[in-house]
């Protein structure tokens, strides 16, 4: 889907380092994981949760994507995490409509999913001690899979990204749709997320040959060749990295800073997002 | 959308609160509970967790990595071949760190990462991203404009310098190995690594020699 997570290239948001976090710029200063205590329980009920093995990653950035464009604009980072959360609990029959609608603040629940509901048998499930936990952090979760397949495409080859052609999970982003590429590296077959976020419990993993596309930048985006850019610069030459001087808001000016048409993109894009340019 | 004057509620569309309204305190309190009970979350595993990722995980593991590069050839070699294994042979692996990637900057090209569709970060060496990161100015400007993103960094790079953006799509997490910086010749693994800053990282930011914070600091 092509939905309002799909940011590159989009305009009019403004600067990087509103003048809140500028402080972030210097980047020795200890800027918080998590700016309050209910970010730090969404992150670790989202993470714990993932580790029941009801849902995958794709599922879970779905889940994530697939709300009304103004609410996941409007919606904080964890808010995201939280809303998604809260879908695939119950999309995955872990929690009951009931559940979590007697939660508080009931009225902003959101679990409108188009993700198929499957109810498993909640008796086998068994939630990771911290021991597994910790296992499981330190080993992850590959994406390779071990299946040797030719590529259709070899190093070096133009290709063009096809434009969308299904409404679900994608991880083509929209800004290189339509656009002729070169094959940069070929990354073996890693599973495929369009199938992966909408795989019911008796379908396969189907992979694809993973392939990292390089695009020239001003080929993505012609509005943004050699010109003035729009965001604006610190107009210092040099700041002064973790010690006491930050740049402040009176020193921001909008800034006289040249894109350059040499520089390139690279997107990593599966098999079949492609196409011979 | 971008006109922050006229927008009254509280909501900031850089995504980094500050002040979250306390009924988010409230429901995910009750969530906790409500899972804690149903024998589908073990408290004790949300603060391994915590614990994990606030303490042990974080941008030093990857300075390591960095500072290693700047004195070992053949490491910085492996790291450039094989940045998954090379990494685990210092003991950083796991979670969203499974296929890493390392590119090199030089004097003709400089390394910028971004996830244009989520959050996408090497957690094993860089820990949690900064709000910045996560925010839609950066998702959505540094693939359309990376110059004028490093300027807000205080980045600027000579036209002849080419940008490269890796917009992490796929689960390959991208480092950037910044250049070593002039005036650290003889340094140790430790002092170097105490030079290397995450945003230097992610690609932001060069790291700067160390007269610099002597002159200015």
């Amino acid at each position: 889907m092509i939905g309002a997570h799909d940011l590159g290239g989009k305009q009019g948001f403004g600067r990087v380092l509103s003048a809140r976090n500028l402080d972030a710029i210097a980047s020795d200063s200890p800027e918080p994981l998590f700016h309050a205590e209910w970010e730090r329980r969404a992150f670790a009920l989202t993470l714990a949760t993932g580790m029941l093995g009801q849902w995958n990653i794709d599922e879970s950035r779905h889940a994530r994507e697939n709300q009304e464009p103004q609410r996941y604009l409007d919606n904080s980072y964890y808010e995201t995490w939280l809303v998604g959360l809260q879908k695939l609990l119950y999309a995955k029959g872990l929690l009951e409509r009931e559940e979590l609608e007697s939660l508080p603040f009931a009225a902003s629940v959101d679990i409108a999913t188009n993700q198929s509901i499957q109810r498993h048998d909640r008796s086998t499930i068994e939630p990771p001690t911290p021991a597994k936990a910790a296992e499981l952090l330190a080993k992850g979760g590959p994406t390779s899979l071990p299946e040797l397949r030719q590529p259709k495409y070899a190093v070096g080859t133009k290709v063009q990204v096809l434009p969308m052609t299904h409404a679900g999970h994608t991880r083509a982003p929209q800004y290189v749709h339509g656009v002729t590429g070169i094959i940069y590296a070929i990354n073996g077959v890693h599973i495929y997320p369009d199938a992966n976020a909408h795989r019911r419990d008796e379908d396969t993993i189907v992979g694809e040959i993973l392939y990292t596309v390089s695009f020239a930048r001003v080929a993505l985006f012609p509005s943004h060749a050699s010109h003035a850019a729009s965001g604006g610069g610190v107009s210092e030459d040099k700041r002064v990295r973790g010690s006491v001087t930050t740049t402040d808001a009176s020193t921001i000016d909008k800034g006289n800073v040249k894109e350059c048409n040499q520089d390139r993109v690279f997107v990593d894009l599966w098999e079949p997002y492609l196409t011979h340019d | 959308m971008s006109n922050s004057e006229d927008h009254d509620h509280d909501h900031d569309h850089d995504h980094d609160h500050t002040a979250p309204p306390s009924e988010l305190e409230l429901r995910v309190k009750a969530l906790e509970s409500l899972l804690i009970e149903k024998g589908l979350v073990n408290p004790e595993t949300l603060n391994e967790i915590i614990d994990t990722y606030e303490h042990r995980v974080g941008p030093r593991n990857g300075a390591q990595v960095v500072a290693k590069a700047w004195t070992s050839a053949e490491f910085r070699q492996a790291l450039l071949t094989d940045a998954t294994d090379a990494v685990a042979s210092l003991g950083f692996m796991g979670r969203q760190g499974e296929h890493l990637k390392v590119v090199a900057n030089s004097d003709d090209v400089h390394n910028l990462v971004v996830c244009t569709l989520c959050s996408c970060y090497p957690w094993t060496v860089l820990g949690l991203p900064p709000a910045w990161y996560k925010s839609a100015p950066y998702r959505s400007r540094a693939v359309s404009e990376p110059r004028a993103v490093l300027a807000e960094f205080g980045t600027h790079l000579a036209d002849t310098t080419r940008v490269q953006v890796w917009d992490s799509t796929a689960e390959l997490r991208y480092l950037v190995l910044p250049q070593r910086p002039v005036g650290t010749e003889g340094w140790s693994e430790a002092q170097l690594a105490e030079l290397v800053t995450r945003n230097a990282m992610i690609g932001v930011e060069v790291v700067n020699p160390p007269e610099t914070n002597e002159v200015c600091g």
